[in-house]
């Protein structure tokens, strides 16, 4: 076993995540009725799957933990959370403030999770992005949005 | 001409849907859109299709599947002529392009590598429609015989061959294929009307839009790695490429590998489950054993072209094969295809050919002229692929988002789709960094609905007896078919880690 270098073993982390969905999925389909095999209820197909990814996952995590061990490598933080927030911001300004409020919001934050950011670049690209997207998808395919809050 | 059409009256009548000019003008952006997205090092074919489909929501059911199909084959074709000039493969099936084509470029030979993929892919397209016209109707009149059993083993199968021709490890495939049958059951159980999973949120009473995860798992994710890997170092060949056409000495050594390679990617399109990927690698061994000299691979060999370009678009054709007459997605990309055939309000299955005679030989029709706007699209439009190619992966990306966002926002106007596909985003990222391949997750989850609804159909059956799956015959096969599959598999492993046993114990 080796126990030192956990952190950085993707069959056990793997393991452990097929774990946490299989037990996951049996707990929440627990008030399902499970009927029979003759009639089966809505909860039969999701709690034998949860026990089969359940097994799945220890079998990963075991050969994570006395197999060969696979690395994970360092994880990019920066543009996943950078650019899952400018997703989310794009959904929530949507709902509010219009199509072209959203879409600077998106490609300035997503421009930002790169490693080089040239703020005359950003404002170009900013510019001929949502000039080619409202007149593509506005005009063209003809979505029904407001291009601000008040228009 | 004559004969043809009494061949393939069919296919006569779906030419004549094919070529309207509405259609026509379809095939032709889907194509030309494929192509470009396509050429974008590190958006596969089914991040491209998820992140058109949109784009197709508004057009009717015809013209909708033309166009698909078209981004579908322009977005193969893209990936191989970056693989070729840029050697960074655009999807896993032009990986092995890689090798010889753009060794090729660099020999300045990127003119005539080019030239003979998209002259083989146009061939194997062409005998890839005409096996469709010829073998699709007897095989959905074989399907329209099968019950609830038969269906539930062969999607059993078909899952399990997507998982064993997975990268990376077979046990990890198996648990993405649960976790994909798992997501699928979110939403409102049809037999019950109960709420599964849903977790009292309104907006998942409809289960999860598989365009959500499969633009979280395929084009956020990837986006991501992207960037952690730098936005990808591009060894771009400036040089101008000057002669096109292939000499006649290539063409020689060529023509042969194309209908190789043709047909191992027909045979691996069609098998559900496989796919373009494994036809390309499967094509390229065998011209490495087959050539006079196996040495000149690797350094510019024309047949290491030649070869998987037809595999992997004869396989990409017949993949629709299964999909079309059995309703059963042979690919995650696939899976994409009959999700937008379901959106369009079509139901998949062996039914949809006598139904929908128009969309069905329309579609085949479409996929031959497709086909055929590739060669004439490509070739003369080189150049502008090579530009596209120099633009910075810094002012892609957020392009990339922009039209993901819209997309996923569009489907129905709803900003929880878009947290979802976020969530789907960062999961994916995990699968990338936990070495989980996602396809069969994707196509897992597609088939997930119908699988449970065939399992429940065949116990009803039954009476609640499990051997019917082993009883009925055609069931039996699929799922003999399954376990060999799956101890081909094992076997090298287990004979591998024994013989490392045992150099232990000697050493």
């Amino acid at each position: 076993m080796k126990l030192g270098k956990l952190w950085d073993n993707a069959d056990f982390w793997a393991g452990v995540m097929f774990i946490t969905f299989g037990v996951a999925a049996v707990f929440f389909s627990r008030d399902y009725p499970m009927g029979s095999a003759m009639r089966m209820g809505p909860g039969y197909f999701p709690h034998y799957l949860g026990i089969l990814m359940t097994l799945f996952g220890v079998i990963i995590a075991a050969k994570g933990l006395f197999g060969e061990r696979e690395r994970i490598g360092k994880w990019a933080f920066r543009p996943l959370v950078v650019l899952g927030v400018g997703i989310i911001l794009f959904g929530f300004a949507m709902d509010s403030f219009g199509f072209i409020p959203s879409l600077l919001i998106l490609i300035v934050l997503s421009t930002l999770a790169g490693r080089e950011f040239k703020l005359p670049e950003v404002i170009l690209l900013t510019v001929v992005l949502v000039a080619g997207a409202v007149g593509v998808f506005i005009y063209g395919i003809g979505l029904p949005y407001q291009l601000f809050w008040w228009y | 001409m004559e004969e043809l059409i009494h061949l393939f009256p069919n296919l006569y009548h779906g030419f004549s849907v094919a070529l309207s000019l509405q259609n026509l003008m379809y095939c032709f952006i889907g194509v030309f859109l494929g192509t470009l997205i396509g050429v974008l090092p590190g958006i596969g074919p089914l991040a491209t299709i998820a992140m058109l489909l949109p784009i197709t929501f508004n057009l009717p059911a015809v013209p909708a599947l033309i166009m698909l199909s078209g981004i579908y084959y322009g977005c193969q074709y893209g990936g191989s002529t970056t693989a070729i000039l840029v050697k960074l493969p655009g999807e896993s099936a032009s990986v092995v392009t890689c090798i010889d084509g753009h060794e090729m470029a660099k020999q300045g030979r990127a003119g005539p590598a080019l030239a003979i993929a998209a002259i083989g892919s146009f061939i194997a397209g062409t005998v890839g429609t005409i096996l469709i016209a010829r073998f699709g109707p007897p095989l959905a009149e074989v399907a329209l015989q099968f019950g609830a059993a038969e269906y539930f083993s062969l999607m059993v199968m078909g899952l399990v061959a997507s998982a064993v021709l997975a990268y990376g490890s077979l046990v990890k495939a198996l648990a993405m294929i649960l976790l994909g049958l798992i997501l699928g059951i979110v939403g409102t159980d049809v037999n019950s009307g109960m709420a599964r999973f849903s977790f009292g949120i309104a907006g998942l009473t409809d289960g999860i839009s598989f365009t959500v995860i499969a633009m979280g798992l395929f084009g956020f994710a990837e986006i991501v790695s992207n960037l952690e890997q730098g936005g990808g170092a591009r060894d771009l060949l400036f040089q101008k490429i000057k002669h096109l056409y292939p000499t006649k000495n290539d063409l020689r050594l060529a023509w042969k590998p194309v209908v190789r390679g043709t047909a191992i990617g027909s045979f691996f399109g069609a098998l559900p489950g496989a796919g373009p990927t494994i036809a390309a690698f499967s094509a390229y061994a065998l011209e490495k054993k087959l050539a006079k000299d196996p040495s000149r691979f690797g350094k510019g060999a024309i047949e290491g072209v030649a070869g998987p370009e037809s595999a992997n678009n004869a396989a990409a054709q017949c993949a629709f094969i299964p999909t079309l007459t059995l309703g059963i997605p042979g690919s995650a990309t696939m899976a994409l295809m009959l999700g937008a055939l379901t959106i369009q309000g079509i139901a998949p299955g062996p039914q949809v050919m006598t139904q929908r005679p128009d969309l069905f030989w329309g579609l085949i029709a479409s996929m031959w002229i497709g086909n055929a706007m590739l060669v004439i699209l490509n070739l003369p439009l080189v150049g502008l692929w090579v530009k596209l190619l120099t633009v910075p992966y810094r002012l892609l990306f957020p392009a990339i988002m922009m039209f993901m966002a819209i997309g996923v926002y569009s489907l129905n106007n709803a900003s929880l789709d878009l947290y979802m596909m976020v969530l789907f985003g960062f999961l994916g990222y995990v699968f990338v960094k936990l070495k989980c391949e996602p396809a069969p997750l994707i196509l897992a989850f597609v088939l997930g609905p119908l699988m449970e609804e065939n399992l429940r159909r065949a116990l009803l059956i039954s009476r609640g007896d499990p051997t019917v799956f082993a009883t009925r015959p055609i069931s039996a096969g699929f799922l003999i078919a399954t376990a060999l599959l799956l101890c081909v598999m094992v076997i090298p492993a287990v004979v591998n880690k024994r013989k490392e046993v045992l150099a232990a114990d000697a050493a």
